[in-house]
């Protein structure tokens, strides 16, 4: 049965009349055209499809629809603001930090979660924080770099 | 760097109406311009692709280059974007050929509908093979250019300059003509007799400059279009069903309960049965609703075994490489070794599943689809539907990563049939689970070496054995008098993988490696000198010996016999034109059996680089990737049935593994011509990592994934 379902989404108060049990992913790229967030593996184990809820950085593979009601959700599309692209996003364009660029939103979300928790990550907890998103084109040691510059620059900016 | 590339994809996803795009209508979707047609082949060394795949280009010039009015330069090529950089350097080698600015460059890359054929993007061969003919026309372009400036100018060819798409008088720069202006909007028909010859490397000014990703913005923000992103109105999902081995036949199929289902339509085209809904998830839960019969899977192999099934599979031996006479090189050598190195099935795991969007509009088809060979699925869907070739046009989106994996694409002839039975635009998107079941293995193998070494340390024997993959990167590279390399495989027709296997990341040279270079390494050991010496003692190959001792010297590597505690390990080879070695140093949990990459080094002569950025960042991502199949990546089977589906199971690499310094060295060859780079790194991986292994502990471990297990088990020989 479905059911109406409102949420902020990407700063914007949303709503959605919709079976309530379908997955949130498939419910953003289907229903909202956000396609910047991947299907990777549909049980939660590669990342591609991380976004942030209430600031924290979630699979949404992993949730259904109705987990959202009423809570805060930003994709991939946005993060930036205004076309500035948030230091996360500068950082992993510097460094060069992706290939395919498939697994990079996921990348980019769950390294933004990861910073807006821990604002000066060490590289040990920076690879601990981002060790479920995988990319196979091997851009890691990049991405690390990536986020390390990013929670610099991040540092600076406040 | 600014770039019309969202546009242009934009363009590519919302065309219109696709539909119209013929060869002559292109011109005028492109506003005219200079065209030139430049021609390409795909030679001897690629995969045994069907016949349909290579097919025939005119020996005319046959790529497309447009420049507009505005002077923007469109280049259209059949290369595709999975991720390996061609959007990039593949506009460095334009721009300086034509002398234009590289932001003035559109790629429009992998349309059949509007782009130079091309067989498809693998092999390593974009820069190595296919640059060489866009450099060509490119250089032919500006030679018209100049000719016609000259004529509108009345200035004499050798007074002219080029600086950015602007011909001028070199005495007098004001009198100038650009070639927006030149073309304006007309199509030149103006050949040269003589064909211009392309720049040298000093004349450069993009060749050879580190660039960032081109499309790098498009991807952070996640505006890039892949396949599955497409959307067009009235689009279904397809969920298409699987049968529970690779090695059984449907007998029958009740999808009665599906039906019941609202806005469900169920599509059957022989086995082909597909449940469509709007709603991916909805078409998935009706797909789980439908009862199907199947024979029985009698096939006795899986992951265990399939070692032994190669061994004893039927096969005829064909001679690769023969040096000598091996009889004479046992009886010249002090010592004779015997090894076997065994390698499981591995999938190629794109984070991007395979995914096609077919539309039809009466006879003709339009499919969006994640394809290494676009030009290949639509031969491919020509064949098969029996329809004309221009009917059907392929539009490839960036790719989620490759590695082989796409130049399969299954999912496209799916969605194209179920498309015209079902009358709407069909999205086929694999879920990880089919992904890995629908793959195209990386071949499991054997590979036996019999060698002979002299008290002196000259390898004099030499006596190689592949089972069942191929023989690229079995080459022998030392300099060996007595050697053979013999390649066993079935030629009755009949495949002998229980599952389907097909190109992975430099196809066969993977496993080749692991075998040659940890067999050298256990020769090495066993005459007590040091593996890397040994090595340039019995090289005779310049190019080979350079890499090894610029790899030496990065590393800042002092000899020691093996193994020392060190955990460093190398392994050499040549892939894709590129003459490579790898340095690596791990260390190895002796109660565990667990091995942590530390460094890695990469050495690489493959003559001229292009972009070096873009080649560092292809050797982290092989050393990266190639952790994974040396370590982790292994596929469980029964039969025909694929039991690791999805990436719980299936190990990749993860941030934790990835060594903290990977460095790269590119030998200087700027005056040769450029090789592969997509692929060369990655062969080593398997040996370097296996000879580090020995280095570290004593255990040799001649099975891979070289698992905490494998290497737990080699740990408890060494003390016996």
């Amino acid at each position: 049965m479905d059911k109406l379902i409102q949420f902020n989404l990407n700063g914007k108060e949303t709503e959605i009349t919709i079976d309530p049990t379908l997955t949130l992913m498939w419910v953003l790229r289907d229903q909202f055209g956000l396609t910047g967030t991947k299907y990777g593996c549909g049980i939660g184990v590669c990342g591609a499809c991380t976004i942030l809820l209430d600031n924290e950085a979630i699979r949404s593979c992993m949730l259904q629809v109705s987990d959202v009601a009423n809570r805060k959700i930003v994709t991939i599309e946005g993060l930036s603001s205004n076309g500035e692209l948030h230091p996360v996003q500068k950082a992993f364009m510097e460094k060069d930090a992706l290939q395919c660029g498939y697994c990079t939103p996921g990348m980019i979300m769950n390294a933004t979660g990861l910073l807006l928790s821990n604002p000066e990550p060490t590289r040990e907890e920076i690879i601990y924080g981002m060790e479920d998103n995988l990319c196979r084109c091997g851009a890691h040691i990049r991405i690390i770099e990536a986020i390390q510059a990013a929670g610099l620059e991040m540092k600076k900016a406040k | 760097m600014k770039r019309n590339i969202k546009e242009q994809r934009r363009r590519l996803a919302t065309t219109k109406n696709p539909f119209e795009v013929k060869r002559r209508d292109f011109f005028k979707l492109l506003g005219g311009g200079v065209v030139v047609y430049m021609s390409t082949h795909n030679p001897s060394e690629l995969m045994a692709l069907p016949l349909a795949q290579r097919r025939e280009v005119p020996k005319d010039y046959n790529a497309f280059l447009t420049i507009k009015e505005d002077g923007e330069v469109i280049c259209h090529v059949g290369k595709i974007e999975m991720g390996q950089g061609p959007i990039t350097s593949l506009p460095q080698q334009v721009a300086d050929e034509l002398d234009v600015p590289i932001e003035s460059i559109t790629m429009v890359m992998g349309d059949t509908g509007i782009c130079s054929y091309d067989a498809g993007t693998w092999g390593s061969l974009t820069t190595r093979e296919y640059s060489h003919y866009l450099r060509d026309a490119c250089a032919e372009a500006r030679a018209v250019l100049i000719e016609m400036a000259s004529e509108y100018l009345d200035i004499s060819n050798e007074n002219l300059k080029i600086k950015d798409g602007v011909v001028f008088d070199s005495s007098n720069p004001d009198k100038k003509v650009s070639y927006g202006w030149l073309t304006k909007g007309e199509r030149l028909e103006r050949y040269m007799d003589e064909k211009p010859s392309v720049k040298d490397h000093t004349q450069f000014n993009y060749v050879g400059q580190s660039m960032l990703h081109a499309d790098a913005r498009l991807k952070v923000t996640g505006e890039a279009v892949y396949t599955a992103d497409v959307k067009m109105p009235g689009q279904v999902y397809a969920k298409v069903l699987r049968p529970p081995s690779h090695l059984v036949q449907l007998i029958s199929v009740d999808y009665s309960e599906a039906e019941k289902i609202e806005g469900i339509q169920v599509v059957r085209d022989g086995d082909l049965v597909a449940v469509l809904h709007e709603l991916p998830e909805v078409a998935e839960r009706a797909l789980a609703t439908v009862k199907a019969e199947y024979t029985a899977d009698e096939k006795q192999v899986d992951d265990k075994s399939v070692f032994e099934y190669l061994l004893n599979a039927p096969a005829k031996s064909r001679e690769v490489e023969s040096l000598g006479n091996l009889e004479e090189g046992e009886n010249q050598a002090e010592l004779i070794i015997e090894s076997e190195f065994h390698d499981g099935y591995k999938a190629h795991a794109p984070i991007e599943p395979h995914a096609a969007l077919a539309q039809w509009n009466g006879d003709k088809v339009i499919v969006w689809g994640s394809c290494q060979s676009p030009f290949g699925a639509q031969d491919q869907i020509a064949r098969e539907l029996e329809m004309e070739l221009e009917n059907v046009r392929i539009i490839t989106p960036f790719l989620g990563g490759g590695f082989g994996g796409k130049i399969y694409h299954p999912q496209v002839i799916e969605a194209v049939r179920i498309a015209r039975i079902a009358q709407k635009p069909v999205m086929v998107t694999y879920t990880r689970e089919e992904e890995f079941y629908m793959d195209f293995f990386r071949n499991a193998t054997v590979v036996k070496i019999k060698s002979g070494v002299t008290k002196e340390g000259k390898i004099v024997l030499w006596d190689f054995h592949q089972y069942h993959a191929g023989p690229r990167g079995s080459d022998t590279i030392y300099n060996v008098p007595h050697a053979k390399i013999t390649q066993y495989s079935n030629q009755s027709g009949s495949p002998v993988h229980p599952l389907p296997v097909g190109a992975w990341r430099a196809p066969h040279a993977n496993s080749n490696t692991f075998a040659r270079e940890s067999h050298v390494d256990i020769m090495a050991a066993k005459i007590g000198v040091d593996p890397v010496q040994f090595r340039l003692d019995n090289l005779s190959d310049q190019k080979m010996i350079h890499v090894v001792e610029a790899l030496r010297d990065k590393f800042d590597y002092t000899p020691a016999q093996g193994p020392s505690g060190r955990g460093i390990g190398m392994a050499l080879g040549t892939d894709a034109g590129t003459w490579v070695a790898v340095m690596i140093e791990v260390k190895v949990d002796n109660k565990t059996g667990e091995v942590q990459p530390i460094r890695a080094v990469v050495s690489q002569d493959m003559g001229m680089c292009v972009n070096p950025q873009g080649t560092i960042i292809q050797a982290e991502g092989c050393v990266t990737m190639g952790m994974g199949y040396a370590l982790s990546e292994d596929i469980e089977f029964k039969g025909g049935d694929v039991i690791s589906r999805n990436f719980d199971t299936y190990q990749l690499p993860l941030f934790s593994w990835v060594p903290e310094v990977i460095d790269t060295v590119i030998l200087d060859r700027q005056d040769q011509p450029p090789q592969g780079a997509g692929e060369p790194a990655i062969i080593c991986m398997g040996g370097a990592i296996a000879n580090a292994i020995f280095d570290a502990c004593g255990a040799r471990v001649y099975q891979m994934p070289m698992t905490p297990k494998r290497v737990l088990e080699g740990i408890k020989k060494v003390g016996k």
